[in-house]
């Protein structure tokens, strides 16, 4: 572990990050994929375009509406850790850590295996207009994955909240803001402002949660798969593209992220 | 396991001999606690290789890592269970065919032992490399003007003074490790979540048991936290005697 500095970390046509092993890496990574483009099956795709792309669609939509409702939800938790009365904090507490306690695949199983077999024997029920949506798994899916942004984002909340100087709040308290003012005008951002890297992390992980909604047969991007590697019979194809598709959605949250990160940082 | 959950009262399905708690939940949550137990430790030690490999001045192996650690952290644990659990098998037994040789078979419990410590692996890499950058250099430095052979600076020096640092993220790792287990289920693999789901199609007694294994993962996350707690304290009044 010298503290040399690193030799190899020459200008190579003018571009600091493309050294000669990475041209290597690339090269070799340039051939793999051309030989697994020409090589293996991709003939199912034409058949399953359609289907493929209305299931990433209903990923994006799932991710996106759970995360912003579950964020907006969490604003309440995560704040009134900090400042609420003690009853209520002590509340919110055992919420976030019964959510962040138990696996989110079990709780996607409770509410649509366990509470789904309670409501049918609920006198009255079956004749109201909530029915045809007990009867539908994506109600489940939204609410599991809602409650457990809530239970995440509470407690980043929680630590954002407190992390913002105080002298700020007081600044505001000093021009007669009022309180719910402070809150949306300044708390608020300055909160998210100084947390937006962990939010970014946090969407990602939302994003490797939405698959579990597969095992309640809603079709999105990995039940797709699933059924065309069982339909196929084909072995690597299916989950390669599968792989590329979620990395592809984890960078581009990434981008955005960063996107908004520099936008912000200047204000 | 044939067991007559109807003839039995929702009293006798609680109780803790009933074939449903003895049988089913409690031989899950012990292999559950296995593949966390085995995952976690392997995916410690690729963590401590990972982490001294990021941290050295092989530009090859800090980008390979760099890979695995990204792209373990972007993809679905469901998508790596797939991978590891289906299409690896199948490409070693590709493999073996290609060269002439018969092909094995995988274990099932191997498998989700390898994909909790690949996971593990790409996190604790992470945690553990940010806690050796916080040990003061000079510490180090002062080791290598004395001479001291590059493996006891490891044991001796690196790994006890970066522990205090890193136990609050391994202990959350801890934490994930568990609650990916219950993914294993969707593969098959009789653990907590799944044998709390076939004890609950088989008794229709559906909420009972999937809350009882709630219960049961709530359990261990809470004495964990507790465990994790004492150690931290115990590092830290270690750390303060020490300096």
């Amino acid at each position: 572990m010298g503290h040399e500095v690193v030799k190899n970390n020459r200008h190579l046509f003018g571009l600091r990050w493309l050294l000669p092993h990475r041209v290597v890496l690339i090269a070799l990574l340039g051939v793999l994929i051309i030989s697994l483009v020409v090589k293996l099956d991709w003939s199912w795709i034409a058949e399953y375009r359609e289907s493929i792309l209305s299931a990433v669609w209903k990923t994006v939509l799932l991710l996106v509406s759970t995360f912003v409702v579950g964020f907006i939800l969490a604003i309440p938790i995560g704040l009134v850790q900090v400042t609420g009365p003690r009853f209520l904090a002590v509340i919110a507490h055992a919420f976030c850590s019964m959510i962040r306690g138990t696996p989110l695949l079990l709780q996607i199983w409770i509410f649509y295996y366990g509470f789904g077999s309670i409501f049918p024997g609920i006198e009255g029920i079956r004749e109201s207009f909530i029915w045809p949506f007990l009867t539908s798994a994506w109600p489940y899916a939204f609410f599991a994955l809602t409650l457990s942004v809530m239970a995440y984002e509470g407690e980043v909340l929680r630590g954002a909240f407190s992390g913002v100087p105080k002298g700020e709040l007081e600044a505001a308290k000093a021009m007669g803001m009022k309180p719910f003012k402070i809150l949306t005008r300044i708390w608020l951002p300055r909160a998210i402002q100084r947390t937006l890297p962990v939010i970014g992390g946090e969407v990602i992980i939302q994003l490797k949660a939405t698959p579990l909604v597969a095992t309640i047969t809603i079709i999105d991007t990995y039940a797709i798969f699933s059924n065309i590697r069982l339909e196929t019979y084909i072995v690597y194809e299916p989950l390669l593209l599968m792989t590329l598709i979620y990395l592809i959605l984890a960078g581009a949250i990434t981008l955005m992220f960063t996107y908004f990160e520099k936008k912000y940082k200047n204000h | 396991m044939l067991i007559d959950y109807q003839s039995m009262s929702l009293w006798e399905l609680l109780a803790f001999n009933s074939p449903g708690w003895g049988g089913a939940l409690l031989s899950g949550l012990v292999l559950s606690l296995e593949i966390a137990v085995l995952g976690y430790v392997f995916g410690l030690l690729i963590g401590l290789l990972g982490a001294i490999g990021k941290l050295s001045q092989n530009l090859l192996l800090t980008d390979l890592l760099y890979c695995y650690t990204t792209a373990v952290r972007a993809i679905p644990e469901l998508v790596l269970i797939l991978l590891i659990y289906f299409a690896l098998p199948n490409f070693i037994n590709d493999v073996l065919y290609s060269f002439g040789f018969n092909g094995v078979e995988i274990n099932g419990f191997f498998a989700g032992v390898l994909v909790i410590a690949f996971v593990q692996g790409a996190y604790a890499t992470e945690v553990i490399r940010s806690s050796i950058a916080a040990i003061p250099k000079g510490q180090i430095e002062a080791a290598h003007a004395f001479a001291i052979p590059k493996y006891k600076i490891l044991y001796r020096i690196v790994i006890p003074s970066m522990i205090p640092h890193a136990l609050p993220g391994l202990s959350n790792l801890w934490l994930i490790a568990t609650k990916d287990t219950a993914l294993l289920a969707v593969v098959g693999l009789t653990e907590l979540t799944l044998a709390a789901k076939q004890a609950a199609g088989a008794s229709k007694q559906q909420l009972t048991f999937l809350l009882a294994a709630g219960m049961l993962y709530l359990l261990v996350s809470l004495l964990s936290e507790v465990l994790f707690k004492y150690l931290i304290k115990r590092t830290e009044k270690g750390q303060r005697h020490g300096s």
